[in-house]
């Protein structure tokens, strides 16, 4: 099984003829992702070499779609561009784009979440500024390193890439369904919530981590949402204890304004749903161990 | 990035958002000179981004030249709350018959925009959130369609705002949404936005937040910038293209990823426990890739703040392998030997995921005198406590 990407995805990249697009193309091709090809209006028509891999380039989503069978998508845009990119996407109803693009105004994010959302919602979007989705052995859409670690019962949601790849790592003996990195922006497409959702009724997922951080109240609203609905195990980690109020913190969403957004709140909402949360990112994945072995 | 309120009433000027005459100054000279111009009773207010500055003495009113001077004398230089006032901002004054409260805001949980409208105004509008709930009146803002005519109608109706004023109010909301828009605000916040006694509507206060991610769209916003309020270190890290906010402690943090980062402040703190109380001195991401080059900039800033007593370097080698980490690590460290730095703080190195042993075995191999490998993250940390806390 694995969560919203598998080895039934065909995936294309937007912005895959740009350096990072063509070196991350490479790596999700050499990871065993399906790539059916790419998007730029201007290469139309072309093909490019990958390795031996010759893939076409289209004009447009649809085009990509119609031709290939496509039902996923990589955008690696840049910011002043992806906008239209994203919106392309959502036009061609494509069922999935993953937006890896870090540094787009918000106002552009929040236009294309609010006309995916009057387009029926056909469209998962996750991102921007986010690692993508592994579904190890499956496929791997995104940025996340194909090699920590493989197929596994553990799911995880993060907003961070690397606290990502830290706690694939330090559990990758056992072996993960899916790790969702959903992105550090303000405005995100695919939420905590959603992917906590789909972890619960993948089989293949018997527990879950979820990784937090300063910033917003997706937490607290995630731990609300556990409470009342996941009964599978889910162990958290909060970044930012000792953040300053006021400074963002790398990641734009990551600012504490006030009382609100605060690391103490999260972890409090999230032991108060049940969640066992670790101080460190070790602990964490001993306290996950601990879980899988009492499963 | 947030606006002094001399910045945001020019930006509300340039929508055609109804302000009082006024400018800056951050001499008494110039508060004069711009008295002098403006004539009659003007106000003298501190320019800070904190809230308080009235109860602190940072807002006065002057009826005679000499009083502006007294009173720009006495407000810049004023520490408030941490900040010191740089600028005094004059405008004429206004008489007042009513105060609203009105602004435009990111809504993070909701993933649009937002409309807080209350005719509570001049008051902290949480405090009317708490006090008054009914007065306060919540709409959400489609981003495709925006604020139309119809719809600042529909705000003026149900934030129960006085029909003789529902023209001039529909305009300003309509304006000060295309400022919004125009300008990439998070945040655009008139308190108050003011009734006078001839029926006038006017913007008295302006708080605007900027999308810092919008900055490539607006070139023409860059004077905004406050490079004297932004510390060196942060100046010159920002030069370099880091991200690197500085903090208070003694240990340099270097790491890749804003998440592992933030992770990293946290566990040093809770090894600092156990050695004096020492705390992160920054937070420095050098982003995913950790190349040498960007290694050696992101050293060359932690370790010419001089309150680093010794640096933590936490590194995940995902897409770069940790191979290339270390040699990135010891190339750095040449990379400052060649342009003459003076490097002697003690560096804690920990190194983990692809090709970790390789790189750990790069590093044990060159021998560096300033450099220990550790092998986890929470012994790392508590080595690079240890080690500021010696140093100290």
């Amino acid at each position: 099984m694995a969560i919203f990407l598998n080895e039934n995805s065909k995936v294309i990249v937007q912005g895959m003829t740009g350096s990072e697009g063509m070196k991350h193309t490479r790596r999700m091709l050499k990871a065993g992702t399906e790539i059916v090809g790419g998007v730029n209006p201007r290469k139309a028509g072309t093909k490019v070499d990958v390795d031996g891999v010759s893939l076409p380039v289209f004009a447009s989503v649809q085009e990509a779609i119609a031709e290939t069978g496509a039902n996923a998508s990589v955008v690696f845009v840049p910011p002043a561009f992806s906008k239209a990119a994203v919106v392309e996407a959502i036009d061609a109803e494509i069922e999935l784009v993953i937006v890896i693009t870090e540094g787009i105004p918000v106002h552009d994010s929040v236009t294309f979440w609010n006309y995916a959302e009057s387009k029926g919602g056909k469209t998962r979007i996750v991102g921007p500024n986010c690692p993508g989705i592994a579904s190890p052995g499956k496929s791997n859409a995104g940025i996340t390193p194909a090699d920590i670690t493989g197929t596994g019962p553990i799911g995880l949601v993060s907003k961070s890439g690397t606290l990502t790849y830290q706690l694939m790592y330090e559990l990758r003996d056992i072996g993960f369904s899916t790790s969702v990195g959903i992105g550090g922006d303000p405005v995100i497409g695919t939420t905590h919530i959603d992917c906590l959702r789909a972890f619960e009724e993948d089989p293949e997922t018997k527990a879950i981590v979820m990784i937090g951080e300063i910033g917003g109240d997706a937490e607290e609203r995630a731990a609300e949402f556990i409470k009342n609905n996941v009964t599978k195990p889910v162990v958290g980690y909060i970044a930012g204890f000792t953040a300053p109020e006021g400074k963002t913190m790398g990641h734009a969403g990551a600012i504490i304004s006030g009382s609100a957004g605060t690391a103490e709140s999260k972890q409090a909402a999230l032991e108060a749903a049940g969640v066992k949360v670790g101080k460190t990112p070790s602990e964490t994945a001993r306290l996950m161990r601990e879980v899988i072995e009492n499963l | 990035m947030d606006l002094y309120e001399y910045q945001g009433r020019a930006l509300f000027a340039r929508h055609g958002v109804p302000v009082l005459d006024g400018g800056v100054a951050t001499t008494t000279q110039e508060a004069v000179e711009l008295a002098e111009r403006l004539g009659d009773r003007v106000v003298v207010k501190a320019q800070v981004k904190v809230g308080g500055r009235g109860k602190a003495g940072g807002v006065k009113l002057a009826d005679t030249v000499d009083e502006v001077s007294t009173h720009a004398q006495n407000i810049l230089g004023m520490d408030i709350k941490g900040h010191t006032v740089e600028k005094v901002m004059l405008t004429v004054t206004a008489d007042i018959d009513e105060e609203y409260y009105f602004s435009y805001l990111l809504d993070r949980a909701n993933r649009t925009f937002l409309c807080i409208a209350s005719t509570a105004g001049g008051m902290e509008i949480e405090e009317v959130a708490h006090t008054a709930p009914e007065k306060v009146v919540k709409l959400p803002i489609d981003a495709g369609e925006g604020v139309t005519p119809e719809i600042a109608n529909a705000i003026v109706t149900q934030a129960g705002f006085p029909e003789d004023l529902r023209d001039q109010l529909v305009d300003v909301f309509v304006k000060l949404w295309g400022a919004f828009v125009a300008e990439d605000a998070t945040l655009v916040e008139v308190n108050p936005l003011v009734r006078t006694p001839e029926g006038k509507v006017l913007a008295l206060d302006a708080k605007v937040t900027l999308d810092e991610n919008a900055d490539f769209r607006h070139p023409e916003n860059a004077e905004f910038e406050d490079k004297a309020a932004v510390d060196p270190l942060e100046q010159r890290a920002k030069d370099s293209g880091l991200n690197y906010v500085k903090l208070d402690g003694s240990v340099g943090i270097i790491g890749n990823g804003a998440g592992l980062v933030m992770s990293t402040l946290d566990v040093v703190s809770y090894a600092g426990e156990g050695h004096g109380g020492v705390k992160p001195a920054n937070f420095l991401d050098i982003g995913g890739g950790a190349s040498a080059a960007v290694m050696a900039n992101g050293l060359e800033v932690v370790l010419s703040d001089p309150q680093v007593k010794a640096v933590f370097v936490n590194i995940f080698g995902g897409i770069t392998a940790c191979d290339e980490v270390a040699r990135g690590i010891l190339g750095a460290l040449q990379t400052l030997a060649d342009r003459g730095e003076d490097v002697t703080k003690p560096l804690v190195a920990r190194i983990d995921g692809n090709n970790a042993e390789e790189g750990r075995k790069i590093l044990a191999d060159a021998n560096h005198p300033l450099i220990t490998v550790v092998e986890t993250m929470d012994a790392a940390a508590d080595k690079a406590a240890e080690l500021a806390n010696k140093g100290a």
